[in-house]
């Protein structure tokens, strides 16, 4: 189980940076996008995977066996952040696409070139 | 004491007091100014109250530490918290004669205050992961504000600034989760105390690397800076003045914080790579800006450099190293924003900020002259100006630690940032007006415009001159500051409630 989270983090990881270096808004959107998935998978995973287990458990029994609530608490607050961000992005991308009629990152050098 | 959670929660009324005023924009107006005063009030008495009882926290939800949120205010954070607000009430003042209408009506009042809860939550917050939000808070205002106007340099600009600190802050989300996975625990108290029973030292060195690089993106440090002189100069005067001044001051804050709190542990191999980072952020930064040749990018390179002394104060890890780093900050964060200031107000008179165009400016209003050399001379570390005396206690730190190599390079990037002033200097002030911009006014300004746009640059050159001559009590209060960070038993005790 921790090993097939820990390749398909990988693979998010590496797919959100090959996307990311693309030249493409869309493309380099999406790359953001599975690099927040794969942030918080590594979150759910490094947190201990646990199966069946309840989350709260009476003092005095065992408590080894529960599952920790946190980890879960903190991936839904990203979910909900990274939801915000990313349809702002959407906006954001759109908008660029409009005005310079381009969507190759390599076109937009404006704001670096020295006049 | 609830005084620590009222810099978060006004600037949060007041955005959204003035939601339900989206159509008045005038009383928007009045209602930033009001909110920013009272924000200055509550800051400076939060800062005595600091400074004379010690540390202050807050359990929100009376949830003890380390299970609940924890708001803690120590010296460095309540001095942040009070040059914060000095800015956002500046930026208040200045903005009443330097934006349009346009962005006005798009909601710029509410989205500023958004922009000052993320920052002062960010100082405050006790808690790695509410640390996390804060900047999301920070981040989603200044992204609005950046390409709010949608003028095409600004999306352009904005695309860079908003995919690398998304990456800056996926980096930090990871840092988070690891970090929780080997203490199980978020509480910066906590942890500086549980990191050191963790004993595992390759996955903690792999964690600060990743905090490391996320506030490293968010204080634009070398080789992660590209976002800042290709965004800082697109939008209008008051938002980059905001921005140069505060944003990329509060990854170095949370880099300090991090640094002298959380990772302790193997400091001597981060302190090196912190020191070598902080010497190529000074060289090229300061490279940079003598190559551009507008005041804004100019002063945008000039951030970077002076983000180099400051991480070298954090990079020398002595208490006269923080102090510097600190006192640095103070300084920075004031004049950097009236430089940009003064740089709107000669973009108002004479509508270009390219140095080409601009010229002859000294004949005519040879007091702009005077209030662009307070802040300049400062900047580039003239005494007796606030710049020296940073400048002085972060060389005087890197000489007591044998840093020669470091320290020479520093005084040389000192004197090339002189170079950049005068340069900016003789192009907008000495030099003839160019024959084809020889118009200098100011168009269709009332007098009362005038006062608004210049009395938030008269009070922060006074500031200036306050903090340069009055160095014994401002560096009490850095050096004092940098004792709380170095020895944090005071302040892991109050949070975590140990009396």
């Amino acid at each position: 189980m921790n090993l097939l989270f820990a390749v398909m983090i990988g693979v998010l990881y590496g797919a959100g940076f090959y996307l990311i270096l693309r030249r493409s808004f869309v493309k380099v959107l999406i790359g953001l996008i599975l690099l927040a998935h794969g942030a918080n998978l590594l979150i759910l995973t490094v947190g201990r995977l646990t199966k069946g287990n309840p989350v709260f458990v009476n003092s005095g029994t065992d408590a080894t066996a529960f599952a920790d609530p946190l980890p879960q608490a903190l991936i839904l607050t990203a979910i909900v952040i990274g939801f915000g961000i990313q349809a702002f992005a959407l906006v954001l991308f759109k908008r660029a696409y409009k005005t310079a009629k381009t969507d190759d990152l390599d076109e937009m050098r404006n704001t670096d070139l020295s006049s | 004491m609830n005084l620590i959670v009222l810099p978060v929660i006004l600037p949060l009324l007041f955005a959204v007091i003035m939601l339900f005023a989206w159509k008045y924009i005038s009383l928007q107006r009045i209602l930033n100014l009001v909110g920013s005063l009272i924000l200055l009030i509550v800051s400076v008495l939060l800062f005595t109250t600091v400074l004379s009882d010690g540390v202050q926290s807050l359990h929100l939800g009376n949830w003890k530490a380390p299970f609940g949120i924890v708001f803690a205010a120590d010296i460095l954070s309540s001095v942040m918290v009070l040059i914060s607000s000095i800015i956002a009430f500046t930026t208040a003042l200045y903005s009443f004669s330097t934006i349009d209408n346009e962005r006005e009506s798009f909601g710029y009042y509410p989205l500023l205050n958004t922009l000052i809860m993320g920052i002062n939550g960010a100082f405050l917050t006790g808690d790695v992961f509410n640390l996390y939000v804060w900047f999301e808070v920070m981040l989603i205002s200044s992204f609005v504000l950046l390409v709010l106007g949608g003028t095409r340099n600004q999306l352009e600009g904005g695309i860079k600034y908003f995919t690398l600190n998304l990456i800056s802050s996926a980096f930090f989300l990871a840092a988070v989760g690891l970090l929780y996975g080997l203490t199980g625990t978020l509480n910066m108290a906590d942890l500086s105390e549980k990191i050191k029973l963790a004993g595992d030292n390759g996955l903690i060195t792999v964690i600060s690397i990743f905090f490391l690089i996320s506030f490293g993106i968010k204080s634009a440090v070398f080789p992660l800076y590209f976002w800042l002189p290709s965004s800082y100069h697109t939008p209008p005067s008051p938002v980059s003045a905001i921005f140069a001044g505060l944003l990329t001051k509060v990854g170095v804050y949370s880099l300090i914080r991090m640094f002298t709190l959380v990772f302790t542990v193997n400091s001597e191999f981060l302190t090196n790579i912190i020191l070598i980072v902080a010497v190529f952020t000074m060289v090229t930064g300061v490279f940079g800006a003598a190559s551009q040749n507008e005041i804004r990018k100019i002063l945008s390179f000039h951030i970077i450099s002076q983000i180099g002394y400051m991480i070298m104060g954090l990079g020398l890890y002595s208490v006269l190293g923080i102090a510097g780093a600190v006192f640095y900050l103070i300084h920075h964060i004031i004049v950097k924003t009236n430089l940009f200031f003064i740089g709107g107000l000669i973009q108002k008179l004479q509508g270009t900020y390219e140095l080409k165009k601009l010229g002859g400016l000294y004949k005519v209003y040879p007091i702009i002259g005077l209030l662009f050399l307070i802040p300049a001379l400062s900047l580039a570390g003239i005494p007796p100006l606030s710049g020296f005396w940073a400048k002085f206690l972060i060389v005087k730190a890197g000489l007591e630690l044998q840093e020669i190599l470091v320290v020479v390079i520093s005084l040389f990037v000192s004197l090339l940032t002189l170079f950049s002033m005068t340069k900016i200097w003789n192009e907008v002030f000495w030099k003839p007006a160019p024959k084809d911009n020889p118009e200098i006014s100011f168009k269709h300004f009332t007098l009362s415009k005038k006062i608004m746009i210049f009395s938030p640059i008269v009070f922060l050159a006074i500031l200036t001159v306050i903090i340069g001559f009055s160095v014994e009590e401002v560096f009490q209060i850095a050096n004092q500051s940098a004792n709380e960070l170095l020895n944090p038993i005071n302040y892991i005790n109050k949070v975590l409630g140990r009396f």
